[in-house]
């Protein structure tokens, strides 16, 4: 009951041997995720924690340890060769939680994935990861909030992720998979992409989607949404206060051009038949009143 | 981040991008000094002077002016320009004072052309813009004429291809001008596009592009935003930033690793993660509208902020005069709830708190942090969801007002 990641996901994780990298890989095996093998090169031979195998290849550490996904906490001048690496590697996952990639190497990235076909699929960057409750969390997100069930959750913020996690979870309501998908204006998989998974998974009973202003990712879900989503959907869109022309944060979240503002994400999301929850402490609560009709 | 004309110039010219000669200029003796010099360097007496200030429009507002009785009209012009306040429809109406200049060569031309290239966020690509109308903002054009702009994204596999570069050539009607005008047009293109890829830049434009009575394509201006995302491979970006033309506190903010943009309203918000800042901005309006109470910044303390850094984001919200109360609201992930809140109480007790403090904590060690809080003697309210502590921040704002 879940989509992308489960009991059965083997992550290793780029950049182990780094400070972040080594803080959340440790989280990540407390939470019960399989952390298979960890990657930094010139490290090769080494154990984490004692128990971790670190290679100096992800080629190598697939090959070893039967790895099917990655994670990565490489800082942001290697971070889209890391990402690349996973992609050589013929990883099903690549989740990347470094934030600051320039913009022109995630262009390169995006190009690359389009050739692949989604045989790779890519999460991030500049995102908290995904997480599928009771069985492998692959990133930063706090575990102990979340709960197994059937809610899916897709955000563009970390935090706001948690603080919809949070509600749902306050309420008695489990999750059933929670993909944060970053708020870089060039990124990996999309609302749309994530959404086509929830559909497809039959423990799915409803979304929650949480957007932000800057570009027309919101927008063009609210088309999918309208024309192939059959669940109950419930949205929050946050910066319907923030000024044009100031980059709010995210490196994604501002509007240029008049384009991008919240106000015709709400407008297109409400037209597709999800209802905006009218502050974001209602999340859940919006969701759960459309799930009771 | 934004640069100069001027700066940008030197940059396009290190890319072989063909740009008029001209010389900046930070005082009115200086601006004669090179007006005289590139009068002499150029055999004619036409000079333009060009208030440097980041913001587009600067022609409209009178901040370009020709001088065409050389180096002393020059001069005559740059005391008027310089350290006017100039107001364009970018700069908002207090406008910006003009602290540069540029004297540049007065060039004879046949007809002005837009030209920019930006990352279109959508189709993953950079996007080249092409209009027969230069010289006018591009927006117009955008909304009233969108057919008058030619498009061509470019795939980072290849790079700009030069056929792309003659389908905007050919679609401006560029032959006009003599059959080496096209090509001349597609040199200029691929060092754009080396340019753009090589510098992380975020915005290129060339508004105008012109073209010559020789048929040489120029460009006439420019306007360079950078990807911030960049600046670790750009050491010399620290040499281009003109303080002056920033936010003082979003500028302290930045060196200090916090997320900062300024706002008109008198709720002081620290908050981690930009999604959750923003939306906390958005829920004290929602509650706190009808009674003119609304967010007066917007602050991301981050995912891994310490305790110096929150006691300095307390620190720059405390300092503002504009703020009648202060609204924390964290959602603990990596960011620990206790570091917050011995971040706050460091402050507040440093500088005094002397506007009422709506606290909301949640996530990672969340009891540890509310018993720094509630021990701290603070006079601290606590909430407990951000519904609950924009309610109680619009009751202080509104309550002490009355």
């Amino acid at each position: 009951m879940s989509i992308l990641v489960g009991k059965n996901t083997k992550l290793l994780v780029q950049g182990i041997t780094g400070s972040a990298g080594g803080f959340h890989a440790k989280q990540m095996i407390e939470y019960g995720t399989q952390v298979v093998a960890g990657v930094t090169p010139g490290r090769g031979g080494e154990t984490f924690e004692g128990k971790v195998p670190v290679f100096d290849t992800v080629r190598d550490a697939v090959k070893k340890t039967g790895a099917n996904a990655s994670v990565i906490f490489v800082p942001p001048p290697g971070a889209a060769d890391a990402i690349l690496e996973g992609f050589d590697a013929g990883l099903e996952l690549v989740v990347c939680i470094t934030e600051g990639i320039p913009v022109v190497d995630m262009l390169r990235v995006r190009r690359v994935l389009e050739g692949l076909k989604g045989k790779t699929r890519l999460i991030g960057p500049n995102c908290p990861g995904i997480i599928t409750p009771g069985a492998c969390k692959i990133g930063i997100m706090p575990g102990h909030i979340h709960k197994a069930g059937n809610i899916g959750v897709v955000s563009k913020s970390g935090t706001l992720t948690y603080e919809a996690v949070g509600q749902l979870t306050a309420l008695g309501v489990g999750q059933s998979t929670c993909v944060g998908i970053g708020g870089d204006p060039v990124a990996g998989m999309d609302f749309i992409d994530v959404l086509e998974q929830f559909q497809a998974d039959p423990d799915t009973h409803g979304v929650i989607l949480i957007g932000e202003i800057g570009g027309a990712a919101e927008e063009m879900a609210a088309e999918y949404i309208k024309a192939n989503f059959k669940k109950p959907v419930a949205a929050f869109i946050a910066g319907t206060t923030a000024p044009p022309g100031k980059r709010m944060g995210h490196a994604g979240a501002i509007i240029s051009g008049g384009k991008g503002t919240a106000s015709a994400k709400i407008e297109a999301l409400t037209a597709a038949g999800c209802k905006l929850a009218p502050n974001p402490s209602e999340m859940a609560s919006t969701l759960l009143a459309m799930l009771k009709k | 981040m934004k640069i100069h004309e001027y700066q940008g110039k030197q940059i396009f010219a290190k890319y072989g991008i063909p740009v008029p000669k001209g010389y900046p200029a930070f005082t009115v003796e200086e601006a004669y000094e090179k007006a005289k010099q590139l009068i002499a360097e150029t055999g004619s007496p036409v000079t333009v002077v060009k208030a440097q200030i980041h913001a587009g429009g600067r022609g409209k507002g009178g901040g370009v002016k020709v001088a065409k009785g050389g180096a002393d009209d020059a001069k005559a012009l740059a005391e008027k320009i310089l350290g006017m306040q100039l107001v364009t429809h970018q700069t908002g109406p207090e406008g910006t004072k003009v602290r540069r200049l540029y004297i540049e060569q007065g060039l004879e031309m046949q007809k002005e052309f837009y030209l920019g290239a930006v990352v279109d966020r959508d189709r993953r690509r950079i996007v080249f813009m092409a209009s027969t109308e230069g010289g006018v903002e591009i927006e117009k054009v955008a909304a009233e004429s969108p057919e008058k702009i030619l498009t061509v994204h470019v795939d980072p596999a290849t790079g700009l291809m030069p056929y792309q570069s003659n389908q905007l050539a050919f679609g401006l009607g560029l032959q006009a001008f003599g059959k080496d005008t096209p090509k001349k047009f597609v040199k200029f293109m691929a060092a754009l596009y080396e340019c753009f890829v090589k510098e992380d830049c975020s915005l290129l434009e060339v508004n105008p592009l012109v073209v010559l009575k020789n048929g040489d394509v120029m460009a006439l201006d420019s306007k360079i935003n950078f990807d911030d995302n960049g600046e670790f491979r750009h050491k010399e970006w620290a040499e281009l930033q003109d303080k002056d033309e920033e936010d003082k506190v979003e500028l302290e903010a930045k060196e200090a690793g916090l997320n900062y943009v300024s706002l008109d309203g008198n709720v002081g918000c620290l908050v981690n993660g930009a999604g959750l800042a923003m939306a906390t901005m958005d829920i004290i309006k929602v509650f706190g509208e009808k009674d003119g109470v609304s967010p007066a910044n917007f602050l991301d303390v981050g995912g891994g902020a310490n305790q110096e850094q929150v006691t300095k984001a307390f620190k720059m919200i405390l300092k503002s005069d504009k703020v009648k109360a202060i609204f924390v609201n964290i959602f603990g992930g990596i960011m620990k709830c206790d570091v917050i809140a011995n971040g706050v109480v460091a402050a507040a007790k440093e500088l005094g708190l002397k506007v009422p403090l709506v606290v909301r904590l949640e996530g990672t060690n969340v009891e540890l942090g509310r018993k720094i809080l509630s021990d701290s003697g603070l006079a601290i309210t606590a909430a407990t969801t951000m519904a609950d502590g924009a309610q109680k921040i619009v009751a202080a704002v509104a309550g002490g007002a009355k």
